[in-house]
This record gives structure tokens, C-alpha cells and sequence, in this order.
């Protein structure tokens, strides 16, 4: 079973102005996949069709290979969502809000209560079960429906910017929950103008401006593509590390490119042979024992392909 | 890089899908579903809390006026005491349960942002409008409920065990009276669907019944002279007719402001309930068929 997103010459105008044209992408595995665009390039346009709450001008999206313009029923059965910010009955209380999705989801009572339990428990809601939403905050009403698009164990989940609302801590918790999610078989297709999101959990990201798809590729090929050749990964070390040791422990292994101190406990190390360099790369520093704490694609990469793009498609 | 795919189907996801659908209720056990919660958060609502005020209201002026003047015509038999406190109550409670539970439920989807909580679930807008459509009808069918007991109550305190001699009359006003809030139902639900705002849905409502028809009304029969049948309010004198008897279709009346007569036009009982069977379902049809064309923007 393969989950699976496609937009078949996707349109949408409002008026005289194009929201989105002719939108063909397919996105098919279990991986997370960032939308990227500004303001008004088109991305909540593109995910609201895939949910049915607006209606293209012309083309089709399919969820799973289902028609969601044709049955949305069927479509939908297979997907959590996260569109904006939605609201949820004031006077229902989170138990009785997932209770409900559940319901109407088909899960019978003993899935539901177990799954309430486990989506609250994972977005930091477990405190609040039996309290009325309508006197949460906007972060808080964000967790609960973040929970209530995972309750059923979708194959396929849609987020538009997720983090919407939520403070840094409440940003980085959603980041661990869609990391979290990765680990089932899921497609998960996640919007977001926050790079650095998109670069901490995402495998591939598609790029989005004036209603037309710019790229969608895996994160690797972006930045080395578009940044200079060869991407970076910013190393943190529990130490400080010295130039020294670099030199003589780090430049030296297979794939390093370069390198550049970020400050004392951190480098931005370029690195060739795409993902396999990355992966050869990690193995190696992990054997050295160098106190290795984090490894993460460089955000300036994609941040530079993202620039250069949307300055391209405006001029 | 890519920016298209091949546009093939793959048949894993769709058996999938398949799977998972075997397990989503029909659109009818979702549209109870939803009602249900939906009733729920009704109950605990304060619009909840305003209708039951306004039925305690109306009982309270009732009770209090009955206790003070002890009208012989009202007090002399259970029928007669039905048809002065009930017909004329129930209609002005259907109204205001009409227009509270009703008004603002398709309007306020967009406006409060909770259709977009519901939307992204695997259910039809079908499912949604009967849902709501149904815990508005169940709200206000309790609204009813606590009037007509507030109207039987005072009725055993008069009329001893004569208030319980023959229930039939006020049965079948009963029922009358569950028609014509189907009806006004339809005809709010219509309206709410109409607009995304729901101040605009509750307000067109609210002047259309409490001055609009009255308007069409006088016009219509006085100026025009013919039988206003288009009108949902109209039909709904009809609620009394068990228990007061069916006035003449036609009667001619001395004008209270004088110079002349003026014709009064009285629905029959088919007649009314055609009238208000038909508002229900076109009204209701119409109203489904704008939600499935609107879009949540």
C-alpha cells in the first residue's frame, strides 16, 4: 500500500487572478514533503482542493487515487487534515471533539478512547481532556486539532503550517510530532514558510510562486543543485571543537568539501555525493567521538534556493 | 527535478482507501452523529440559555395573566383554556427556537471557522446540513416541549383532571405545531445558507417573520385581494384550528378603522399543512443545494 497525493492540472481562479495553474505534482511513498511558497503563491489554494473545501476551476486532485472532487467520502477516509486554523464547537470538551471526528470516522468506541488518549498525550494536551475549547487559546485549539487530524492513524496527512500560533516551544513540539509521524508509513505533505521547519523534518519540498510549481525534489538534489554544487550540513558538538582538530580529524574523511566555523561548538561542512556522502559522512564522525550532537542539512541552502527562486519568478 | 508525475493510479492505495471506507459510517448515521454533538453544544449554549428564558418569559405572562383576569372563557373547558394559551405561544416560540437554533447554523460554519473542523472530515455537505438541521430541530422541539408544560401545568391547576379529559385536540395542534417549525426550519436554514455571515442570515429572518410577511399579508389581501397561500405564516393559524374549530375560508369583517369592510382570509387545515409541507421541502432542498456550492475560502 502506497499513499499517494497527485493534482492532475490543478486550477483554481478567483476572478480575473490565477491562484494556481495548472498545478501537476505527484508525490507518492511514505515521506514528508514540504510545500514552500510566499504569501499568496497558492499553497492553502492547492491544499484546500485536496480537501475539498473549495472547487478547482479546472484539473482534479486525487488522494490515494481517488478523486476528491469525485468522492470525497472515499478521499478523505485515508486523511488527517490541518487546514488554517479551523474552530471547534466552544462547549465540547478535547475528549468529546475527537469523539466526534472519531464517530463520524467510523472508529468504534474502544479505537477511539485509546487513540484520545494517545494524540492528546502527544500533542501536551492530556491535561485539558475534559475542559471546554472555547476558552483555550490559539495554540491550545492548534494542539487539539492537530490531534484530531492524527486520531485515526491517517495514511496520508495534510498540514498547512502546522506551527501557525504556537509559540517556540509549541513549534518545536510540532516539529517532534511530525518527525514522530514519519516513523509509520505515512505521505505527509506539510506547507510551511518556515525553512528552517522545513529542512528539520522534511525529505522532499516543492516550490511554489504565482500559483506555479518552481521545483519538487528531494531536499538533497535542491541544495546542491541550486547552492553552489555541493549542499552543507551544520555539525554541533557538545564541546567547543578547535581548527586544528578540524583539519585534522574532519576535512580528511571521504566527501568533505569544505568547511566553515559557524561559532565555537558548530560548522557548516560542505559535503559531496548527495544523501550516500551525508550518510558515509555521519558514520565516520559518529566513530571519531567527537561529541557529535546534531547533524542537519544547512538552512542557508535551501534558504538561498528559496531567495533565488521567488526573486527569479518575480522578475 | 521534477515538477510533474505520471498520472497513473496506484491500485495499493486505492484497495486501501477501499478498506478504510468500509469503515465510515452511511451519510446518514454521520449526519446523527454529528447532530448529536451538535445538540450538545446547543444544550450548554447560551443561545440555549436565552430560549429558555424566553419560553419561561412567555409562560410567566400566561400564567400571570390567567391568575389575575380568570377568564370565564378560558377556564370553562380544557379546549377552549388550550386554544387561548397554547396556539398563540407555540407559534411565537417556534419563531424565536427557529430563528435562534436555526438562523446562524450554516452561516456560522463559515463565520466561526467550525466547518472547516468538520469539512476535513470524510463526510458529504449533505451529512453536515442534515446533521445541523436536525439538532436545530431537536433544540427547539425541546424548547416546545418545556411550553407546552408550562401550558399543561396551568391548565391542571384550573382545570383539575378536566386538563387531561381529551388530550386529542391539543395532539394534534401538537403536531400542526412540529410541522410548521419543520418548516421554518427550512425556510432559516435557507437563509443561513445564503449568507456566510451570520448576522445577516439571523437578521433577514427575524425582520422577514416579525414585519415582512405581516406586510406581504395586509397587502396582499387588502390591496390585492387574494388569499396570501404563499406565505409560511399564514399557514400557521392553522396550529389553533384543533382546538378553537376552523374559521370560514372567507369573512368579511367591519374595518376597525372604519369605512367599510374588510375580507379575512382563513387557511383549512390541508390547506395549511400543504403550505407548510411545501415550504419544508423547498426550502430545505434549496437551502442543501446552495451549501453543496459553497466554498469554505
Amino acid at each position: 500500500m502506497t499513499p499517494s497525493l497527485e493534482a492532475r492540472s490543478l486550477t483554481r481562479r478567483f476572478g480575473s487572478f490565477v491562484a494556481l495553474d495548472h498545478l501537476d505534482l505527484k508525490v507518492e511513498g511514505a515521506k514528508c514533503v514540504g510545500f514552500l511558497g510566499p504569501n499568496g503563491a497558492g499553497k492553502t489554494t492547492t491544499l484546500k482542493m485536496f480537501t475539498d473545501l473549495i472547487f478547482p476551476t479546472s484539473g482534479e486532485a486525487f488522494i490515494n487515487g481517488i478523486s476528491v472532487q469525485n468522492d470525497r467520502k472515499r478521499a478523505l477516509s485515508v486523511c488527517g487534515d490541518l487546514i488554517e486554523t479551523p474552530e471547534i464547537y466552544p462547549s465540547l470538551s478535547p475528549r468529546e471533539a475527537l469523539e466526534m471526528s472519531g464517530a463520524l470516522r467510523g472508529m468504534d468506541h474502544a479505537e477511539i478512547r485509546s487513540r484520545t488518549e494517545e494524540v492528546l498525550e502527544e500533542v501536551k494536551m492530556s491535561d485539558w481532556v475534559d475542559k471546554k475549547i472555547g476558552r483555550f487559546s490559539k495554540g491550545m485549539k492548534q494542539r487539539i486539532n492537530i490531534a484530531a487530524s492524527l486520531l485515526s492513524d491517517p495514511e496520508v496527512v495534510l498540514l498547512d503550517e502546522p506551527s501557525t500560533g504556537l509559540d517556540p516551544r509549541g513549534m518545536s513540539e510540532v516539529r517532534d510530532i511530525i518527525r514522530g509521524l514519519k516513523k509509520g508509513r505515512r505521505l505527509i505533505f506539510m506547507s510551511s514558510h518556515i525553512l528552517s521547519e522545513v529542512v528539520d523534518v522534511c525529505d522532499e519540498v516543492a516550490l511554489l510562486d504565482h500559483g506555479k510549481l518552481l521545483f519538487f525534489d528531494t531536499l538533497s538534489n535542491v541544495t546542491s543543485s541550486f547552492a553552489g554544487g555541493t549542499p552543507s550540513v551544520d555539525l554541533s558538538f557538545k564541546a567547543p571543537i578547535s581548527d586544528a582538530d578540524v583539519e585534522r580529524l574532519i576535512v580528511p574523511l571521504p566527501g568533505v568539501a569544505g568547511w566553515s566555523r559557524l561559532d565555537p561548538r558548530r560548522l557548516a561542512v560542505k559535503v559531496a555525493g548527495g544523501a550516500d556522502g551525508q550518510s558515509q559522512l555521519l558514520e565516520q564522525l559518529a566513530g571519531l567521538r567527537l561529541g557529535l550532537v546534531g547533524f542537519r542539512e544547512s538552512r542557508s541552502a535551501l534558504e538561498e534556493v528559496y531567495l533565488r527562486e521567488i526573486s527569479t519568478g518575480d522578475s | 527535478m521534477s515538477g510533474t508525475g505520471t498520472p497513473s493510479v496506484a491500485m495499493s492505495g486505492a484497495e486501501s482507501s477501499r478498506a478504510s471506507l468500509g469503515r465510515v459510517p452511511s451519510t446518514w448515521a454521520q449526519a446523527v452523529i454529528l447532530s448529536r454533538y451538535q445538540l450538545r453544544d446547543y444544550l450548554r449554549s447560551r443561545r440555549f440559555v436565552l430560549m429558555m428564558s424566553i419560553v419561561a418569559l412567555v409562560g410567566v405572562i400566561l400564567t400571570a395573566v390567567v391568575a389575575y383576569f380568570r377568564p370565564a372563557s378560558l377556564i370553562d373547558n380544557s379546549s377552549d383554556f388550550y386554544g387561548g394559551l397554547w396556539a398563540g405561544g407555540a407559534s411565537f416560540v417556534i419563531l424565536f427556537a427557529g430563528i435562534i437554533f436555526g438562523g446562524d447554523a450554516i452561516a456560522g460554519e463559515f463565520q466561526n471557522k467550525t466547518g472547516y473542523f468538520l469539512m476535513g472530515l470524510p463526510v458529504q455537505r449533505t451529512t453536515v446540513y442534515t446533521g445541523k438541521y436536525l439538532a436545530a430541530l431537536a433544540a427547539s422541539l425541546v424548547t416546545l416541549v418545556v411550553f407546552l408544560l408550562i401550558v399543561v401545568g396551568n391548565a391542571a391547576f384550573y382545570l383539575g383532571p378536566g386538563a387531561f379529559t381529551n388530550l386529542a385536540p391539543l395532539l394534534a395542534s401538537f403536531v400542526l405545531a412540529l410541522l410548521y417549525l419543520l418548516a421554518l426550519l427550512g425556510f432559516t436554514f435557507l437563509f443561513s445558507s445564503l449568507f456566510k455571515t451570520s448576522l445577516y442570515a439571523v437578521l433577514v429572518v427575524a425582520v422577514l417573520f416579525l414585519f415582512g410577511f405581516t406586510i406581504i399579508s395586509s397587502v396582499a389581501t387588502s390591496l390585492a385581494h387574494i388569499e396570501p397561500w404563499f406565505l409560511i405564516s399564514y399557514a400557521s393559524s392553522i396550529i389553533g384550528y384543533p382546538l378553537t374549530g376552523t374559521p370560514p375560508h372567507i369573512a368579511h369583517i367591519r374595518s376597525p378603522f372604519g369605512g367599510g369592510t374588510m375580507t379575512v382570509y382563513s387557511p383549512s387545515i390541508p390547506e395549511g399543512i400543504a403550505i407548510m409541507a411545501g415550504y419544508f421541502l423547498i426550502t430545505s432542498l434549496l437551502g442543501l443545494w446552495l451549501f453543496e456550492r459553497e466554498e469554505f475560502t
